[in-house]
């Protein structure tokens, strides 16, 4: 159709105009109204990651801080000796460390090869039809809380232990020599090896479902590419898959490493809390989350509750250093997947 | 069939057979212990359970008081420590991204989730229950929201980070503000993800025993009070499983048992949840 006119012009000029101020009224306007909203949520979304970083800096501070008056009155002693004595207020951490590394070290030498074990054969054996139900079976197991665990341990673990495991242990070892020292003395049932066992138990879930996850990254035609050499599947887990994801493997352990360190209630339950480093791994002990958990509410006086935070200071530079390698490692592998 | 060929045939099923009886062994031990829970858990359920107060030695009673005292110091710890970690997390993964604050905060945040949370309980301790001159229900929950704040940091990073970057593209384009993009598109795309994770992180809460040690301590009597001392059930199940009473070690099972299962039933809900959007 032919417009008719100059009226028709001028109206849609004239429509125009009014559009254009109204456009650019409203998007002043809006902009302006929008400006501070967004500012605001910058901001806080920003403030709530530094929040992250003070919580972290607030308990350095605050257990260097709680640490002082024992470290003042103790000295260096506090790092060498393993002596606890609440009465001549006379503290030193050595026997809860011993305690701590010592069944850290059960649980892992325990754990990893079974984890390991578990996962090679979720991904390599196992028909796909059980992979997942076993897989979502081990991650549910995983997110148990360690009190359940420490509860297994004080009423089955232990009382089992005690009547079928630990005679034999003592009169199969007897005359050996470093052997008979490891286990000696009284069947208590409780004690570092219980201990150690119960964190083996829990970590292993841990440790499986990582090295599960890790053990996924490996590219399919690597191993096609083996097996099609005529690999058998141990040797193709062994020169292809461990080597490709080590650095996977090596930090989930320390990550399960840094959960045995920490870890209070599954020890707590089992441990026995004896302040004394023993040669025997049946003798009850105490490790260093133990003795906080069994002693802070009791303690009286300044220096036995700072000798119990100062405690609570060395765990956490320990387990921060094995965690900060664990993230790194694994940080190495995310990388290398990314690209 | 030559003598190398046999030996690495036979060497592949012995470490094979191993694999698969450490699978066996796993499995064994973690039925073990889910047995036994049941076991001992399910004989001391009785419709008192939900009803009464832990009783004294000897005494008829239930979980009453410790089961209130959890839920309401998760509460607590959820109300406090969820925003902050959602929006820490949306931090990291929207506006930081590979900034070295972020990169920092990520890191320490990853410390955090792993540091041994009887930690978190001393340093509440330190800045809340010393200072104050008594345990409260308030500083557990306190401790809790430490604990919580972690875990939704992560998941929410990670949920954001699955958004596709055209959806963020798409509404920039017409002229939205970032923070509006984020909250009208990205934590829509976002949302069974985010409330997983919160999830998650009350799963991880709900069995805490150490951080409320020494910041809740406990409470043998009914009381919602957050400034007093309150029960809690893993510090119940703590004291009453180290007791020498028949009756309080058959109501720390009890108690072991409903935890597992709150936390059973969350892990399960959580991961219906992401399962059934991919």
């Amino acid at each position: 159709m032919v417009p008719t006119g100059v009226f028709q012009v001028n109206d849609t000029a004239l429509q125009a105009t009014q559009l254009k101020t109204a456009l650019t009224f409203d998007k002043a306007k809006a902009v302006r109204g929008f400006r501070l909203p967004d500012a605001t949520f910058r901001i806080v979304s920003r403030s709530a990651a530094v929040l992250v970083l003070i919580i972290l800096t607030g308990v350095v501070v605050s257990l260097i801080h709680g640490s002082i008056p024992v470290f003042k009155a103790m000295g260096f002693e506090f790092f060498t000796s393993s002596s606890w004595n609440p009465v001549t207020e006379r503290f030193s951490a050595g026997a809860a460390v011993f305690g701590t590394l010592v069944t850290s070290a059960i649980a892992l030498l325990i754990a990893v090869p079974i984890g390991l074990g578990i996962a090679v054969f979720l991904t390599e054996i196992c028909t796909p039809r059980l992979r997942r139900p076993i897989a979502i079976a081990i991650e549910l197991l995983a997110g148990i809380p360690s009190i359940i665990y420490g509860i297994w341990g004080l009423f089955f673990l232990a009382p089992f232990l005690q009547v079928y495991v630990q005679p034999s242990l003592i009169s199969a070892f007897e005359g050996i020599p470093i052997l008979s020292t490891l286990f000696q003395g009284p069947p208590y049932g409780i004690g570092i090896l219980t201990a150690g066992l119960v964190l083996a138990v829990m970590v292993l879930p841990f440790i499986t479902s990582i090295s599960r996850d890790v053990f996924e990254t490996v590219p399919p035609v690597l191993k096609e590419a083996a097996y099609g050499m005529g690999c058998t599947t141990w040797e193709v887990v062994k020169n292809i898959v461990i080597p490709y994801t080590k650095s996977g493997v090596v930090g989930g352990i320390m990550l399960a490493l840094g959960r045995a360190l920490g870890e209070t209630m599954a020890v707590t339950f089992v441990i026995g809390n004896a302040h004394k480093i023993s040669g025997s791994l049946l003798a009850p002990g105490t490790s260093i989350s133990a003795n906080i958990a069994n002693e802070f509410t009791e303690a009286v006086g300044d220096i036995y509750t700072s000798a119990l935070i100062a405690l609570g200071l060395i765990l956490f530079v320990i387990t921060f250093i094995v965690i900060a390698l664990a993230r790194l490692l694994l940080m190495r592998l995310n990388l290398r997947a990314g690209t | 069939m030559n003598a190398l060929y046999r030996y690495r045939r036979t060497r592949n099923q012995v470490w094979m057979a191993l694999s698969f009886i450490s699978t066996i062994i796993g499995l064994g031990i973690l039925t073990l212990i889910l047995g036994g829970l049941f076991w001992k858990g399910i004989s001391g359920f009785h419709s008192g359970l939900f009803t009464q107060m832990t009783p004294p030695p000897g005494g008829e009673g239930g979980l009453l008081n410790p089961i209130v005292g959890s839920l309401l110091m998760t509460f607590i710890g959820v109300l406090l420590g969820a925003p902050v970690g959602v929006m820490a997390g949306t931090y990291l993964a929207e506006y930081g991204d590979k900034s070295a604050l972020a990169s920092i905060v990520r890191f320490i945040n990853d410390v955090l989730l792993s540091a041994p949370s009887i930690i978190i309980g001393l340093f509440v301790y330190q800045v809340m229950v010393a200072p104050l001159g008594h345990f409260s229900g308030f500083a557990g929950g306190v401790a809790l929201a430490l604990i919580v704040i972690p875990v939704v940091v992560r998941t929410t990073e990670d949920m954001l980070r699955l958004v596709p970057v055209p959806l963020r593209e798409a509404a920039s384009s017409l002229g939205m503000p970032r923070s509006f993009v984020i909250r009208k598109v990205v934590y829509r795309a976002a949302r069974t993800g985010m409330v997983t994770g919160i999830l998650l992180a009350v799963a991880r809460v709900s069995g805490e025993t150490a951080p409320l040690m020494f910041t809740a301590l406990n409470n043998q009597f009914w009381s919602t009070d957050l400034s007093q001392p309150m029960a809690s059930l893993p510090a119940v199940i703590f004291q009453f499983a180290l007791s020498p009473y028949k009756d309080w070690q058959q109501l720390a099972w009890s108690g072991a048992l409903l935890i597992t299962l709150t936390v059973l039933t969350l892990s399960i809900v959580s991961r219906a949840l992401t399962s059934s959007r991919t």
